[in-house]
């Protein structure tokens, strides 16, 4: 794998500086994501409208693949309800275990099918999912 | 004269590609690579005289034992201890650490006690202190470094007082590489009536190891960061203290008579080495203590210097790296910290390994060090005997690239 195939225009532009790097007043939810093997850290805060995640954000630090990930994740989900989300996290999670490569399937992922090609780097699969697991912790809580 | 084509010969690895290009190895502090007749004592073991040592009369038996008590004395030899009877094989840093943590410091500590140790430690000599403290309703007390990772002598007398039972403290620190003043350390924790822990495994492939000399209580080093396999590795004790200590595992082999009740246990250093041994893995240290030798510490420490030198040197020119700790060559080995502006180590890790290269990146298991610095995690490279002025050179040019990878300029 070319390294311009893992660091994509769209992941280093959301890995630096995202619009989605901020802290939500009065949220909801509030879920921290951690990576003990390597220290990366992603807080989740979420604002619901009835079931509707109505405003969605995250800080904390970490590698270029992790904080894209989170970025582009919170993108996507904006807007939609629990179920929808919970639903975008398995397909997303499929994708990187490679249960799931059809790009027909994949579409629903928007930007997110960056990541396909992390299976193919062991090493940092870790770091793509951090935001999606914690995502799943915090509305299964 | 060694001739360094020679030795880099002798470690088959150093001549795989990776990503298509040469290998260059320089996560030596994570673990060495072996050299081939390291490779080929294991393999010997077991095409020659695999059994299970100090159990049986056949001569399968009576030649595992022979070598895995011959490397035993050699081990006593390549750190002075007093006698072999000092010397446990563990299976590595960490386990001796617990087996003094267990078999020491738990019976001999009370709540008005104290553990010195530094904040600079590994995980792995500070978790086990931590845990027996927390038990014990007992305190650690913490020695600060300064900013370039150096521990000064007032620190260490204001943190070992005269409750302090214990001193646990790295003989050179996995994320920096800087030497600690082991020999005052101890000098100040026996003023105090208190014992001292030495955690040997970024030392011993580096340095010649003189336990009688640091006159430390125990010492502990791991084979796999000295060309030995992984999975054995060495607590040193002085036999006052190990005499007196209670078994850290039950089982076999290290037993004198069991009945329905009770059990008298084996002589030291028997008595702490429960079940059947890595045989293997003892035998690949023998060989990998033989080739120490041979090149000698004198080439190692001239060629690492040489090494950290060069790259410390070259690291410097470029503007977008920031270099952590000390950069005084007489206190520190081949141990480098550093990142590149802007840059996540792990991203310059994953980089670096497109171009063959092999560093570390994270918080090298030191998170409190970390903390104290005001680091979440840092890129780390660490050299040995092995490496060349011309790995670092490609690792140089790779380093220059790392921020073009990450859209910073041109790609």
């Amino acid at each position: 794998m070319e390294l311009n195939d893992l660091y994509t225009d769209i992941i280093l532009e959301h890995s630096q500086n995202s619009y989605n790097k901020k802290v939500i007043e009065n949220a909801d939810i509030t879920e921290l994501g951690h990576n003990p093997s390597c220290g990366d850290e992603i807080t989740l805060q979420i604002k619901f409208d009835g079931d509707i995640i109505k405003n969605i954000a995250y800080t904390g630090h970490g590698c270029a693949i992790s904080q894209a990930s989170a970025s582009i994740m919170i993108d996507n989900i904006k807007g939609k309800t629990k179920k929808e989300a919970l639903d975008e996290v398995e397909l997303f999670l499929k994708m990187i275990k490679k249960e799931i490569t059809d790009d027909n399937e994949l579409e629903k992922l928007n930007d997110a099918i960056a990541f396909k090609n992390i299976s193919n780097m062991p090493a940092r699969v870790k770091c793509a999912v951090l935001a999606w697991h914690t995502l799943k912790e915090s509305m299964e809580k | 004269m060694i001739n360094k084509e020679e030795i880099v010969k002798d470690f088959p690895i150093l001549d795989r590609k990776v990503n298509g290009k040469k290998l260059v190895y320089f996560d030596n502090a994570a673990t060495t690579q072996k050299p081939l007749s390291v490779i080929n004592a294991i393999s010997d073991y077991y095409k020659i005289y695999n059994a299970n040592p100090h159990r049986g009369a056949h001569t399968l038996s009576v030649e595992a034992t022979e070598a895995y008590e011959q490397t035993r004395n050699k081990v006593a030899k390549f750190i002075n201890a007093r006698s072999e009877q000092e010397i446990i094989f563990t299976k590595n840093t960490t386990e001796a650490l617990n087996l003094v943590a267990y078999s020491y410091v738990n019976n001999n500590l009370t709540s008005d006690d104290e553990i010195t140790i530094c904040i600079t430690e590994h995980h792995s000599n500070l978790i086990p202190w931590q845990q027996i403290a927390i038990r014990k309703g007992a305190k650690i007390n913490y020695m600060y470094v300064d900013s370039d990772g150096i521990l000064s002598v007032d620190e260490i007398k204001n943190k070992i007082t005269d409750k302090t039972k214990v001193v646990c403290i790295a003989h050179v620190t996995n994320t920096f590489g800087i030497v600690n003043p082991v020999e005052e350390i101890v000098s100040i924790a026996h003023e105090k009536g208190a014992i001292v822990v030495i955690d040997g495994a970024q030392s011993t492939p580096h340095m010649k190891i003189d336990v009688q000399k640091l006159d430390a209580d125990f010492f502990a080093f791991s084979g796999h960061k000295m060309l030995a396999p992984m999975g054995v590795g060495v607590l040193y004790g002085k036999k006052e203290l190990l005499k007196n200590m209670t078994p850290f595992l039950y089982g076999g082999d290290m037993i004198e008579y069991v009945s329905e009740q009770t059990t008298t246990f084996a002589e030291l250093p028997f008595k702490f080495e429960a079940g059947t041994q890595n045989v293997e893995a003892v035998v690949g240290l023998s060989s990998a203590i033989d080739y120490i030798e041979k090149i000698g510490y004198e080439y190692i420490e001239e060629q690492e210097r040489e090494l950290t030198e060069y790259a410390l040197e070259k690291l410097n020119q470029i503007d977008d790296v920031i270099i952590y700790g000390s950069k005084n060559i007489e206190n520190k080995v081949g141990v480098i910290s550093f990142n590149v502006k802007d840059v996540h180590p792990h991203d310059t890790a994953t980089i670096l390994d497109r171009y063959g290269i092999a560093i570390r990146s994270g918080h090298h298991c030191a998170q409190p060090f970390m903390k104290h610095l005001d680091l979440n995690s840092t890129c780390r490279i660490s050299f040995y005997f092995y490496n060349t002025k011309e790995e670092i050179d490609i690792f140089i040019d790779a380093i220059k690239k790392v921020r073009g990878h990450m859209g910073y300029g041109t790609k």
